[in-house]
């Protein structure tokens, strides 16, 4: 009997909503470190039962956690994340150099293989892996020494490196992205790096087609297709099917095209999921009406899925890691919102429920499917 | 015997309850005070001050008998107070909200 963990990270701590394969009932565990951001918490594929956790706080810093019993016990690992050499300086606000510093951890990505592997994603923006379970960390310093370091400037949120895709087929091949810096691929594990942002198109920059500079939110891929990647830009839904050569844009009838997450179905890599928000400066959804919208044909044609989610007065915001798909059939999805609920559909979108609700807000929300 | 206070995350992330304890030879200095606070909770490296730089973190303030120590040098010995175990050194979080 199949069970599914979800792990939520939010403002002021974590959190461990656990049901059977039936989805319907939900046992909330939590909060784990207590006042504290939960940037995102992440489980090894390869061991279902390490989990890893980001928590930060602007008082005291950046702590890794681990769990080796799937979350029910926690132990501090790790904390020192040094750039390589001198960091130098990236683009401020204004346009003017500033110096590269450690922030926070964004994002954990375990090994699909080895559950002591894991990369960090941090701000300001940088890639980072540990080999020992989260021990020690040193940087893949070729991301950030591939040449457009410098012009990269941060978006609302920070500098920071979000998204994490180890390509499941080709254990070389790892692709990231940065706001506001745009997509990169790696085809030597990390090692060196080149941009990969062709047919990305945005006004916020001088040269809107620019190789570098754009403010990708979000990257999803299907494990059955590594080469097909959908992308949330700031604004703009997009599409590669070249492993990121190049991207054609997949709007389409979406109402708006600015948004935070997309995910992708774990059984039918051409149906995906994005939440559109009102604009870069109303991240709220239209006309307060909360909805996921679906397509199934890989983008382009969209339809919204409104059905247990609130269709008025809804001005919540769902920010780029809080959204997840679980592997069992019918898929399951989640994703959390600023509001602090976190929805679930157990029929691929169909219909949604709240499965916790009133938490703090919700900054990143992962699935484990159980055997 | 050192008394220290740490504020509360710190204490859950030490997993200690109360004030610490610490051995610490003379003379004692904020920068020893941490040195050996580190050192049995490597858990609050980097929570206190830059793992590196070991420049005090912007929102954390030390407090001894009263006064504010965040700007002193860390190697200025502390007040006897401090040094013979009568008063606490005071980490403190600054009130920022959140």
């Amino acid at each position: 009997m199949s069970a599914i963990r979800v792990l939520v990270g939010t403002r002021k701590g974590a959190f461990i909503l656990t049901s059977d394969a039936k989805r319907a009932s939900w046992d909330v565990a939590g909060p784990h470190f207590a006042g504290w951001e939960i940037y995102h918490l992440k489980g090894s594929p390869a061991n279902p039962n390490r989990v890893y956790a980001a928590q930060n706080s602007s008082w005291f810093g950046q702590q890794i956690q681990r769990s080796d019993d799937g979350g029910k016990s926690w132990l501090p690992v790790g904390n020192k994340f040094a750039y390589e050499g001198t960091p130098g300086t990236h683009q401020w606000y204004d346009g003017t150099p500033h110096p590269w510093e450690f922030a926070r951890v964004w994002h954990l990505e375990p090994s699909l293989t080895n559950p002591d592997e894991v990369y960090a994603g941090v701000e300001d923006a940088a890639l980072f892996r540990s080999a020992d379970a989260g021990q020690t960390w040193q940087e893949l310093a070729g991301l950030r020494g591939h040449g457009s370091g410098s012009s990269w400037m941060p978006g609302a949120g920070g500098l920071c490196l979000h998204t994490i895709l180890l390509d499941p087929v080709n254990a070389q091949r790892m692709f990231v992205a940065i706001s506001a810096a745009g997509a990169f691929r790696s085809d030597d594990t990390g090692k060196t790096w080149r941009p990969i942002n062709r047919g990305l198109h945005s006004d916020y920059i001088p040269n809107p087609t620019a190789e570098v500079g754009h403010c990708v939110h979000r990257l999803a891929m299907h494990r059955a297709r590594p080469n097909v990647l959908f992308m949330q830009k700031h604004w703009d839904v997009m599409r590669s099917d070249d492993g990121g050569d190049s991207w054609h844009e997949i709007s389409g009838n979406l109402p708006t095209d600015f948004g935070f997450v997309i995910d992708v179905h774990a059984h039918d890599p051409e149906t995906i999921y994005v939440v559109p928000i009102k604009s870069d400066s109303e991240h709220f959804p239209l006309d307060g009406q909360l909805r996921v919208y679906r397509s199934r044909s890989g983008g382009n044609e969209w339809e919204p899925l409104t059905k247990g989610l609130p269709q008025r007065d809804c001005y919540v915001n769902v920010l780029r890691d809080a959204m997840a798909v679980d592997t069992l059939d019918p898929c399951g999805l989640y994703f959390g919102t600023t509001g602090g609920q976190v929805y679930a559909s157990s029929d691929g979108g169909d219909s949604w429920s709240a499965i916790v609700r009133d938490l703090p807000a919700v900054l990143a929300v992962e699935v484990q499917t159980l055997p | 015997m050192i008394r220290v206070v740490i504020p509360s995350p710190l204490r859950i992330l030490a997993g200690v309850a109360g004030e610490v304890f610490l051995k610490v030879s003379h003379p004692v200095t904020q920068r020893r005070v941490l040195d050996a606070l580190e050192a049995h909770y490597p858990a609050l490296r980097g929570t206190i001050r830059d793992q590196t730089t070991h420049i005090r973190r912007p929102k954390v303030r030390f407090y001894v008998c009263g006064e504010d120590w965040s700007h002193e040098p860390p190697d200025t010995p502390l007040p006897e107070p401090v040094a013979n175990g009568t008063e606490p050194f005071l980490v403190v979080a600054a009130i920022s909200g959140g």
